[in-house]
Parts: C-alpha cells; structure tokens; sequence
C-alpha cells in the first residue's frame, strides 16, 4: 500500500463529503499529512479548527454551490462519507440527503469528469440474519433494511453507487464495505461501545469483526490507488464474540429478553434514557460478518492492527 | 447388587476418558481471544464434552464400529440417518469421534437455520464447534481441512414417525454437490437406537398452528419428547466413498450418485438391526 502513496505528478486534488465528521477528518489528515493530497471538504456543518490549505465548502450536497466545487474540472478523486445517519433526524429530511445527494454527486463526477470516486458504505447492507452464512461475499443480496426500514438509506446509497459501477464506465469506482469501524468517532458500533452498560440481548452472543478506524483510512487509500475499481468487502483482525469486546472494555452489559427488547429500547429510545436504535437490535443477535478475502487479493489491503489494539481504539482520545 | 451395580457389570468396565488431554488434542485453529472464526472456544467445548461423555458412555451406553473409518485428520464429510425428533444422533456421533479414536476428531454439524434465533442455543452451538447449515459454511470448514457432519434427510428425517422408523427418508443432493466440488470423501454413519430414544406420532394440525416443522408427541409423560428414553445407540461407520463428477451436473445425474451413498447408509442400517438384540441393552 506504501508505493501507493507518491503521487504521480503534483498533488492530486480530492474532494471528501463528511469531512467534518471524525472519520473525515482522520481520512483529511491522512491524505494530507501523509500523502501530500490537496482536500476539498463537502459537508453541512462547519470544520472547526481545519488546518488553513484544506479547503472547505460548507453546504448541502443537494445544492448548487456543491456542484461547483466540482466544475472546475480539475478533481481527481471523490470519497463519499457523507453517509447521514442520525437516528434522532427526521426520516425524510436523511431520506432526502442522502439519496438525492448521494444522486446528485454521483451526476457531478460524471459530467465533470472525475476518474475516481469511492463510497464508504457498510457491511451492515447485508443486514444480520439467522441464516447467514458466517461469511458474506460481495455478491450476496443487501436485505438489511427488510426487518428495519431505518436501514434502507444505507441500501440504497449501496445500490446507487453500484448501479453507477457498472454504469459510468469512465470512472472508477470502489466501493468499500467495511465491518464495524471503532475508534474515537461517531457511528453506531463505537457509540455502542462506549455505553458503560450497554443492552445485550439474553441469550444472544453473535460473533462480530471490528475494525480499526486507521485501517479504514488505509484502506480507502488503498482504493485510490489507479486502476482499482469493484466492489469490496473491508475486514479487521478477526472474529470474536460480543461478550468478549464488551469484556476485554471491562462494560457490565444489561441482558434484555429479545421477545421484550423492541418496545423496551424504542421506549427507552425516545424517551432519551438510551441512546440504542432499535433498527440495530438485530446486530446483536445475529452473525453479519463477511469474507474480505477480495479487498486483501485485488486491493492488497490487510488490517495492521490487531484484535485487542482494534477493540481498545474506542478509548482512544478524539 | 443394586440395579446400578448390575447394569455397569452388564456393559463392562467405562474406560476413563481423558477429557482435557483429548480437548487439548483437537485441532483448534484460535485466535488470541481463543475462538476460531465460527465461534468454537476449546474452553466451552471441554464442558460440553464431559456432558456429551456421559450421554455417550453412560446413559445411551453407545458401541460404535468400524472407527478405524474415521481419518485423523484432512476434509471429510460425514453422511447420517437422522431420527429421534432432538438431535442427540448428532451428538452421539460428536462425541464418538471425539472419544473412540487414537487422535480425537472435531466433528462439526450443520444444523438448522432456525437455531440462530433459540436463545442460548444460537451461540452456545456455536461455542461446541456447530454451526448454521448453509453450503458456504461447509465449504468454508472442508477448505480448512475439517470434519464436517451432514443429515441429507434434514427435518424429514428427525421428525419422522415411529411407524416409518429406520425407512430413510428421500436425500437432498445438496450435500454431493458439496463432497465433489470440495473433493472431500464420504463417510457413510448408520445410527440404530435413535430411533426409539422418541417413539413420536406427528400431529400435522398442530406443528401448522405453530408453524413448526413438526409437533411430535409420545405416549408417555410430559408427551413431548424432552427427554430421550435411554436406548442403546450403535453406531456404524462405513468406508469411505471417494465420488467423481461435476458438482453442476443435473439433479438426475447426481441423484445415481446421492443413491449409492444412501443404499450403503439403508445396508448398514438393516445389518445393525440384525445384530441389535434388545433395544435398550
């Protein structure tokens, strides 16, 4: 992946939707730091603190101004992080966002002829059930938003960029599907760890992958790199189970009966005494890991962190 | 003499199974949190173990035969007659391969997509090495060299009626299809004894209501069968069958083949019962 890293002449210019999230940032600093790539950040809220030549547009994807950013021909790249996924935002309103924005981008690289674009989707999109096999390849169906709805952005945003894959032949496009990312960000596995008591469901132990948050960096890096264009499963160290993850974090989980954790957790949900989305109830019940063997052949991506480290990414300072 | 005494005279001596040096034998391929991809902790399985020694040694008193078929080590796939509505047949032959050879083997069964959502047994299978029965799965555990244990007649086949007892019922080709693609080799298993452990009639109306597989009941108390009546298991291992041929060939050409595994499971089925004398002893 190191050889990856010298660009081929001049810095190459990227544009990073989400960048004000942490993940964005880290991917920002990674690219920039390290990489000496020129970063155009996209994103609804401000970048405080952003260092003075990262260049930042805050606006709505849907909107004139973010194409642009685009327009001046001159983009090499586009990661897409913006994934919305406030579970406390109206549905529509995300709905909205993410689908017409994620449309809209995708027009954009298109019309201004940007060679590459990679989506940070989830492995999540697979969605976890009884019969999952343990692992998941890239071509099984996305049927994670079929017992809750809440997930079919996600899906959708998956299928977008899919259909664009094969669509848009002039551009690359990566897709990268990545097991549970944790670190010190917000998205629901890390928010989920960091609970001290967090709910379990009695009687459940799945087993999970985790990632760490700098693999993720790496691994969109990977992507970036010319001639990669697919669809690709991103894995960690490995498997445990999520008794061991809570335990090795010393949490002391609340075991809730699954025939009574539906209206328990959406109760408890609402009335602000918990912040677990029900829609991911069934992430701690069933498997949903997946097979990353593809990313590690044709990307040449492999974790550098290993099981404990990656777990522990959670106490990581933001 | 008590009735105890008496029974232990009558089945010899219970040799002393070495619990721990045996689970330590078992190829475990662990992580540093000691559990392999499918969720299997040697730590689990050593108590599951110590249970599955007693159901084997003492209370379904199981003699197996022909274990020199049982290869110590490299991809296998093990084919049984299913019956006995619980699936202690797939326990017995568990534990027979983890206490009867001279290198203890992991057998790991595919069981069905609805044990994932029982509480307790959805990881607790998974922490004794089984796991859900899809073709990935098993194709995945044949690459990595293991022993994997199939029932071709599945649900149909536990569930079935004391009247159609030891009658194998119909075969998918789903586990053929696997043994070729994988080049893995067939060992044929006859259980005789499950059978009986469960002398159930299945109220069809009933298994509808609760839209369950089946609802068998026997004629004894609490009426469904919980708890096995302590029959004598025997246990057949066959050679193994090496097959040849294209895993996408049609079911027709495949059913040939999937008819000789059976008609050697239905051979040693029928020379078991010959040689059984009671049921339960």
């Amino acid at each position: 992946m190191a050889d990856l890293a010298q660009p081929a002449a001049g810095p190459r210019k990227v544009v990073i939707t989400g960048i004000s999230g942490r993940l964005g940032r880290i991917v920002a600093r990674r690219l920039h730091h390290e990489l000496d790539w020129q970063i155009v950040g996209l994103d609804r809220r401000p970048m405080p603190g952003r260092p003075k030549d990262i260049e930042h547009h805050q606006v709505d994807l849907r909107s004139k101004k973010a194409r642009d950013v685009f327009r001046t021909g001159d983009v090499d790249a586009l990661i897409h992080l913006g994934v919305m996924h406030d579970p406390r935002a109206r549905a529509a309103e995300i709905y909205s966002w993410n689908i017409t924005g994620t449309t809209k981008l995708l027009e954009y690289c298109q019309a201004y002829r940007v060679p590459k674009v990679v989506l940070l989707s989830s492995a999540n999109v697979y969605g976890p059930r009884p019969d999952n096999p343990q692992f998941l390849t890239e071509d099984a169906p996305l049927l994670a938003a079929q017992r809750f709805p809440q997930m079919r952005d996600l899906v959708e945003i998956d299928h977008l960029v899919s259909t664009f894959l094969w669509r848009a032949q002039g551009v690359e496009t990566v897709i990268l599907r990545p097991v549970h990312i944790v670190g010190p960000v917000h998205n629901a596995p890390s928010n989920y760890l960091r609970i001290e008591r967090p709910p379990v469901l009695l009687g459940f132990d799945p087993m999970v992958q985790l990632i760490h948050y700098q693999d993720i960096a790496n691994a969109i890096v990977a992507a970036l790199a010319p001639g990669q264009r697919g669809i690709y499963n991103v894995v960690g160290p490995g498997e445990v189970p999520l008794s061991a993850v809570l335990q090795e974090l010393g949490r002391e989980p609340v075991q809730i009966p699954h025939p009574v954790a539906k209206p328990i957790l959406s109760l408890a949900f609402r009335l602000g005494l918990s912040s677990f989305p029900v829609a991911e109830l069934d992430f701690i019940r069933y498997v949903c890991m997946v097979d990353g063997r593809r990313a590690h052949a044709e990307l040449g991506f492999r974790p550098r962190f290993g099981l404990r480290e990656t777990i522990h990414a959670i106490d990581e300072p933001a | 003499m008590g009735l105890l005494d008496r029974l232990r005279q009558l089945r010899g001596v219970i040799p002393d199974d070495d619990i721990a040096g045996r689970t330590q034998a078992l190829v475990v391929r662990g992580n540093e949190f000691g559990f392999d991809e499918f969720g299997l902790s040697r730590d689990s399985l050593r108590g599951a173990a110590r249970v599955a020694r007693w159901l084997y040694r003492n209370y379904f008193r199981a003699s197996a035969f022909g274990i020199e078929h049982i290869p110590a080590s490299g991809r296998v796939l093990f084919v049984a007659n299913h019956s006995g509505q619980l699936p202690f047949d797939g326990l017995v032959i568990g534990a027979a391969c983890f206490l009867e050879p001279a290198q203890p083997r992991l057998v790991r069964s595919m069981v069905e997509y609805f044990v994932p959502t029982v509480p307790f047994a959805s990881y607790l299978f998974a922490r004794w090495g089984q796991i859900t029965g899809t073709p990935e799965n098993c194709r995945r555990l044949l690459a990595a060299e293991e022993a994997v244990l199939v029932f071709p007649e599945g649900a149909r086949g536990i569930s079935k009626s004391f009247s159609k007892r030891y009658q194998l019922a119909e075969f998918g080709t789903g586990f053929l299809r696997l043994a070729l693609e994988m080049q893995a080799p067939i060992v044929p298993i006859a259980v005789i004894g499950a059978e009986e452990q469960a002398p159930a009639i299945n109220v069809k109306p009933l298994a509808r209501l609760l839209r369950s597989p089946s609802f068998p009941i026997v004629p004894y108390p609490p009426f469904l069968p919980l708890v096995p009546l302590p029959v004598k298991y025997r246990l057949y291992f066959g050679a193994p069958i090496s097959v040849t041929g294209d895993p996408d060939d049609d079911d027709e050409v495949l059913d040939e083949k999937v008819k000789i595994v059976r008609h050697r499971i239905q051979g040693m089925i029928q020379l078991g019962l010959r040689e059984r004398e009671h049921v339960f002893w």
